[in-house]
């Protein structure tokens, strides 16, 4: 049993490997310059946020839940941020104040969730509006951020210089921290686990003692800190804030949460797989770009098309594993 | 797992398909371009303009991205250009903030950026070579001067606003009272905004005829043709002949605005064109030749009305 289970368990995400070196190889192949250390560098800088939403976004549906407020949390926190510094306040404390209220979004929107046993689907659906909602209601026009020494300082002395045009700018560090963190914490704690036994079984979990309710409360919680800090790591990367932005960006977290071979339904899958799903996406995009002849819209062409043939995959794995079980 | 990949290598294929290899042709000026999305039919006006002026011109290699309307996508797909290494970057910025590391990006890799259409909001000098886009404010003094010239120096205006907040609406505005500002027998007595929309046009229109200064009104100062259209409506319903009792002035110059001039029903509109590719390709071939061009390059734009409009001009009109 054993030696069957093993393997499959490792087919998605090998296969979500397998795709990202696919693309990269045709674009390689197909484009001058594609193959330069700057692209694959750049997926990280211009995907920096996106990855980090995508890893609460993993979390969230590893406990067969999902977390539609994403992309606005990112633009809330985002215009939050550069009003205040625009205000006058010190950036510091406007970021510090922007993961507060994400942290506790989060709590809210888990405690909502568990407390009353309310589809995570409708009140995250609810909690997109609000927040995109509160976003507006800071500034309903774009604001840069200008000449405030913390972000000068983010830009200009935490970024790596690797060469010329090259850059290992700090919000990819801040990105791959909280990635190595967040594999830690579901692959090496208790509460990790639990996330994973919720998933798998919500009844069976509660049944063997498992505090499913805190681990509920606190994934959501995660998810919020995460999105608080994604739209930090925006406000950094785009030097403004804009309540416009990233609508329909949770959407892009689930697709590369799913391309990276989490099942939607729960329990099964790597926060790992996140990473990768999240430079497929990068990839596909700068391809086209790269290309510049065909329409722009065929990236979400290719998205679809690939969440598509993931689902199908997980799909098949499921069944197969039940029917061997069911044999044994 | 062999299906599996299996479909994922067929569906890699197919992207290589549609891909396509390219192959660059150094003789050639690489244009990266990266265009708001398809919003109106006056930014899909604008892209095929700039598409074809590109496929007209030999020397010029377009490379267009389509932005979706998101700054994100744009900012990924200008940072691509710079790696893809293009001669000259070009965009159409979706918002005027939020472009200041890109843009410094592009000066370190030494690639000239022009501004299409709409401009940026960054804190140094020297990020773009050049504007190219149209003056508002010169759009309202056009309108303005027109009235002086065809009206006279006595006339009642009643002015549909744009969008409150946008930037033609308020340049617009700013430009047309810059002009009557010394020619105090122009008076505005009626002023509102209509949104931009032909729908919301009709219905302020509506209300400034209902008002008491209605007989008052001599001319209408639409802030777009849409919204001159719907007046149009409104007037007509009133019982008021449309460019006979009540003068109408507007901006942007579309096609049915073109047949209402033609048709009598309205007087002239001041062109805002987004049919600038070929300007902006001339630009691109200057600065890559090593010339200096400069910094704001107004739209060649010219003002219609019942003297130089014909069936041809208007059946020549591509949006």
């Amino acid at each position: 049993m054993k030696t069957f289970k093993f393997p499959m368990r490792y087919v998605p995400i090998s296969a979500t490997i397998l795709v990202f070196f696919i693309v990269y190889l045709i674009g390689i192949i197909s484009f001058q310059n594609f193959g330069s250390p700057k692209v694959f560098l750049d997926l990280f800088v211009d995907n920096a946020y996106l990855g980090i939403a995508a890893i609460g976004t993993a979390l969230v549906i590893l406990t067969g839940g999902i977390d539609l407020s994403v992309g606005s949390i990112i633009a809330f926190t985002s215009i939050l941020i550069a009003k205040m510094i625009a205000s006058g306040c010190n950036a510091l404390w406007a970021i510090a104040l922007a993961l507060v209220i994400g942290i506790l979004f989060g709590m809210l929107q888990g405690w909502l969730i568990h407390c009353f046993s309310l589809p995570p689907f409708l009140v995250t659906l609810a909690g997109m509006f609000f927040i995109r909602g509160c976003g507006f209601i800071v500034s309903e026009e774009s604001i840069g951020i200008k000449n405030d020494p913390v972000f000068n300082f983010i830009q200009n002395d935490l970024t790596i210089k690797l060469g010329k045009g090259m850059n290992l700018r700090f919000i990819v560090i801040v990105y791959l921290v909280v990635l190595i963190m967040a594999i830690f914490f579901s692959q090496r704690t208790r509460a990790g686990r639990s996330i994973y036994a919720i998933g798998d079984n919500e009844l069976a979990a509660t049944l063997m003692g498992i505090p499913v309710g805190r681990t509920k409360i606190m994934t959501y919680t995660i998810a919020g800190f995460c999105s608080a800090l994604a739209g930090v790591v925006y406000a950094v990367y785009l030097k403004a804030g804009n309540p416009l932005n990233c609508v329909g960006l949770e959407m892009d977290a689930i697709a590369a949460v799913v391309i990276g071979g989490t099942l939607l339904t729960g329990g099964v899958g790597y926060v790992f797989g996140s990473l990768f799903g999240v430079l497929v996406l990068g990839l596909i995009q700068t391809l086209i770009v790269f290309d510049g002849r065909i329409n722009s819209w065929w990236t979400r062409i290719i998205v679809g098309l690939l969440v598509l043939a993931f689902i199908f995959m997980q799909n098949l794995i499921t069944k197969i594993s039940k029917s061997k079980s069911k044999t044994q | 797992m062999n299906k599996f990949a299996t479909v994922i290598m067929a569906v890699a294929a197919a992207t290589l398909l549609v891909t396509g290899c390219s192959k660059s042709d150094s003789s050639k000026i690489k244009v990266g371009f990266s265009q708001v999305g398809a919003e109106s039919d006056w930014r899909k006006a604008s892209t095929e303009s700039i598409k074809g002026e590109a496929a007209k011109r030999e020397n010029i290699e377009l490379t267009f991205s389509d932005a979706q309307q998101k700054q994100e996508n744009q900012i990924k797909a200008i940072r691509n250009f710079i790696s893809k290494g293009v001669d000259v970057i070009s965009f159409s910025p979706v918002v005027a903030t939020g472009f200041e590391d890109v843009l410094k990006e592009a000066k370190e890799a030494g690639i000239p950026v022009v501004l299409f259409d709409r401009a940026v909001d960054v804190s140094e000098d020297g990020l773009y070579v050049s504007f190219i886009g149209s003056d508002f404010v010169e759009e309202g003094r056009r309108a303005a001067r027109w009235v002086l010239e065809n009206v006279g120096e006595n006339a009642n205006v009643a002015e549909l606003v744009g969008t409150v907040g946008s930037a033609p609406a308020i340049d617009r505005k700013k430009g047309f009272e810059e002009i009557i500002k010394d020619h105090p027998g122009i008076k505005i007595i009626k002023s509102q905004s209509g949104d931009f929309t032909r729908a919301k046009g009709k219905e302020v229109m509506e209300s400034f005829l209902k008002s008491p200064e209605a007989d008052q009104i001599q001319v209408l100062f639409a802030h777009n043709d849409d919204m001159a259209l719907g007046a149009i409506q409104a007037i007509e319903e009133a019982g008021k002949k449309p460019g006979k009792d009540i003068i109408i002035i507007s901006i942007d110059g579309v096609k049915t605005m073109f047949e209402a001039i033609l048709a009598g029903k309205a007087n002239c509109t001041v062109e805002c064109n987004p049919l600038i590719g070929a300007q902006l390709f001339d630009v691109v071939e200057k600065i890559h030749a090593g010339e200096t061009v400069p910094a704001r390059i107004p739209s060649q734009e010219g003002v219609f009305d019942s003297k130089n409009i014909t069936q041809e001009v208007v059946d020549g009109r591509k949006y």
